[in-house]
């Protein structure tokens, strides 16, 4: 507690006793650059308790605070990325996807799975940033797909929890097919009319934008993320001018009609369960 | 005056050789229709091998060729004349780069829509260089559900370099309204025959390419990115575009492949650009014969055919 007193105080740190201290013990906001501890950061869910910068996070960190209990069933855990068109750019395909899955842990970029937000059963998926900036190819279509499938055959409610930026390039029109695919698959579920909750997270842009994040029956974001179709470069690029303040935030795209709310990560599970029960009641 | 891709240098010479030829007998009374005959004859044979082995990038040259055909020319060919265009998405205005409107095809009403580019300095600016704004998208799936709503069936011609780019396209939700015209295209309870004719580019394309048949003329591209975007992004320049161009298999031959297309549409020797009323013939029979086929299956049918096999591509390992 005494911690906390002194930076609201203003009161720095000497960079001595910073570096005494364990690797990845303290955490720095980027933005308002207040250090608390990795744990106090964490307990807050990964949001600056002094700004509300929200860090981006990964499904396993997602599912361990919107699901009851941290405890969840994952869906199609085993299926991996093929490389039908032989990619290489400065490195093979095949080759990129094995380092990254080591070095990540994760098999793509999307995890999904079945579990309980406050006893309410739904089916979640949840993009990983770290698995090749979050891009989508054959798996993440056909995991999303899946997960889409096991919401019609159970009739409980899909959330996608998007994070990425865009179509992955080595699988091109492979790629580019599965936002076909999985709006495809939405449109059964409103055919069916269990509710889809799409929500965007930092980053949401490209194909992801220009599919299944833009198709919920309710749009969520987190505040302040980038979410558009074409990222800021390629807009930057175009109009050949500065784009103006806030251009493509949560806050941006709520204004310009295109989401339905705004949450806090920190309000997030109880703001979901509280549709998932208007959807029920 | 024609205009010559660098690859066609060698058409080139033979063409300037037969209308040399031609003057010179015609200023010196000499008969030369024999010598011409010849040329013409090494004219066809070298155009037929230049164009049976074009690389992939030299195909989207093709694509981008000045002289091909856009999408009106051929809608006013298919129609013979009859084609009505229809304006506006009745929200913010009338896109110029996405056109669409009813015309008969053998006396049956056809609902047409595709991106339209410009075919002189002046025109590109006016259609925008066929990148429509969500409105386009938006006009388009309007015209989509009036197609549904009087039971007839649908026909796109897919030719842009993209979806635009611009800050009012990001404020009034170029991602939404591509989403929304994949979901609706799904659904949609009539027949949709997809053609790229020119540049098939990513999502801009795929807003109006989700049908029953989706072909591509055999000089076309068709992927998740132009060649120089890829190389850009892979390579920090555009000097790789041939090699991204290979990589991305995105020829016509590719996709098929790939079963990520139904099928090829034929080009008139030299390109759609060198016959351009053989390439609308060509596009007006498949549609025909489509048509015939389509318009007997049931709604549902035809729905379910067509999600299915959207959902059926990809490759994947289960581990
Ligand atoms: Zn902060």
């Amino acid at each position: 507690m005494g911690w906390f007193k002194r930076i609201k105080e203003g009161i720095v740190t000497p960079t001595k006793e910073k570096k005494e201290t364990p690797e990845g013990l303290w955490y720095k906001c980027p933005k308002c650059k207040q250090v608390v501890t990795s744990i106090d950061h964490a307990n807050n869910l990964w949001v600056c308790d002094a700004c509300q910068y929200h860090s981006r996070i990964d499904s396993e960190q997602y599912f361990s605070f919107l699901f009851d209990d941290g405890k969840y069933k994952e869906l199609n855990e085993n299926i991996s990325s093929a490389d039908p068109l032989k990619f290489t750019d400065t490195k093979g395909y095949k080759e990129r996807i094995a380092e990254t899955q080591k070095k990540s842990g994760l098999t793509d970029a999307v995890r999904t799975a079945t579990g309980k937000i406050n006893k309410h059963t739904v089916v979640m998926a949840c993009m990983d940033f770290n698995f090749i900036g979050g891009s989508m190819g054959s798996v993440v279509g056909e995991k999303i797909a899946r997960a889409i499938d096991h919401s019609l055959r159970y009739k409980i409610p899909f959330i996608m929890i998007s994070k990425s930026g865009g179509a992955r390039m080595m699988e091109a029109a492979f790629s580019l097919m599965q936002m076909a695919k999985t709006s495809a698959k939405l449109s059964l579920l409103a055919q069916a009319k269990i509710p889809y909750i799409s929500i965007l997270t930092d980053p949401t842009t490209g194909g992801i934008t220009a599919s299944f994040a833009m198709l919920g029956d309710l749009n969520i974001a987190e505040p302040n993320a980038l979410i558009g179709f074409a990222g800021p470069r390629v807009v930057k690029e175009t109009i050949k001018k500065d784009l103006p303040e806030g251009f493509q935030t949560s806050e941006f795209v709520l204004e310009h009609g295109f989401l339905d709310l705004i949450v806090n990560r920190k309000d997030l599970k109880t703001k979901l369960s509280h549709l998932l029960e208007i959807f029920k009641k | 005056m024609t205009t010559y891709l660098d690859f066609e240098e060698p058409i080139k010479i033979i063409a300037e050789e037969i209308e040399k030829v031609k003057t010179t007998g015609e200023k010196t009374q000499v008969d030369v229709s024999k010598t011409v005959k010849e040329l013409e004859k090494k004219l066809k044979d070298t155009t037929k091998d230049i164009y049976e082995n074009l690389s992939a990038w030299q195909r989207v040259m093709v694509s981008r060729h000045p002289d091909r055909p856009y999408t009106l020319a051929y809608i006013d060919y298919i129609t013979n004349g009859t084609f009505i265009e229809l304006h506006g998405d009745r929200s913010v205005k009338d896109d110029k780069a996405m056109v669409g409107g009813f015309g008969m095809v053998e006396g049956k009403s056809v609902m047409f829509i595709g991106q339209q580019k410009g075919i002189n300095t002046k025109m590109r600016q006016y259609r925008n260089f066929g990148m429509a704004n969500p409105e386009g998208y938006r006009k388009a799936l309007r015209l989509m559900k009036l197609a549904e709503k009087f039971n007839k069936p649908v026909v796109t011609l897919i030719d842009t370099p993209g979806a635009f780019p611009g800050i009012e396209a990001e404020e009034r939700g170029q991602g939404e309204a591509i989403a929304k015209n994949l979901m609706e295209m799904s659904q949609l309870k009539v027949p949709i025959i997809c053609i790229i004719i020119g540049e098939g580019a990513s999502g801009g394309a795929l807003g109006i390419g989700v049908g029953d048949k989706v072909y591509m003329l055999e000089n076309t591209w068709y992927s998740v990115i132009s060649p120089e975007s890829c190389s850009s992004i892979l390579w920090r320049s555009w000097d790789h575009k041939e090699k991204a161009a290979e990589a991305l298999k995105l020829t016509a031959k590719d996709m098929l492949h790939n079963k990520l297309i139904d099928g090829i549409i034929k080009e008139p020797l030299g390109g759609a650009h060198a016959r351009p009323e053989e390439a609308f013939q060509l596009v007006k029979e498949t549609i025909q014969k489509d048509l015939v086929k389509l318009c007997k299956t049931k709604s549902d049918k035809l729905v379910e055919s067509r999600i299915k096999k959207f959902c059926e591509m990809g490759v994947i390992e289960e581990l």
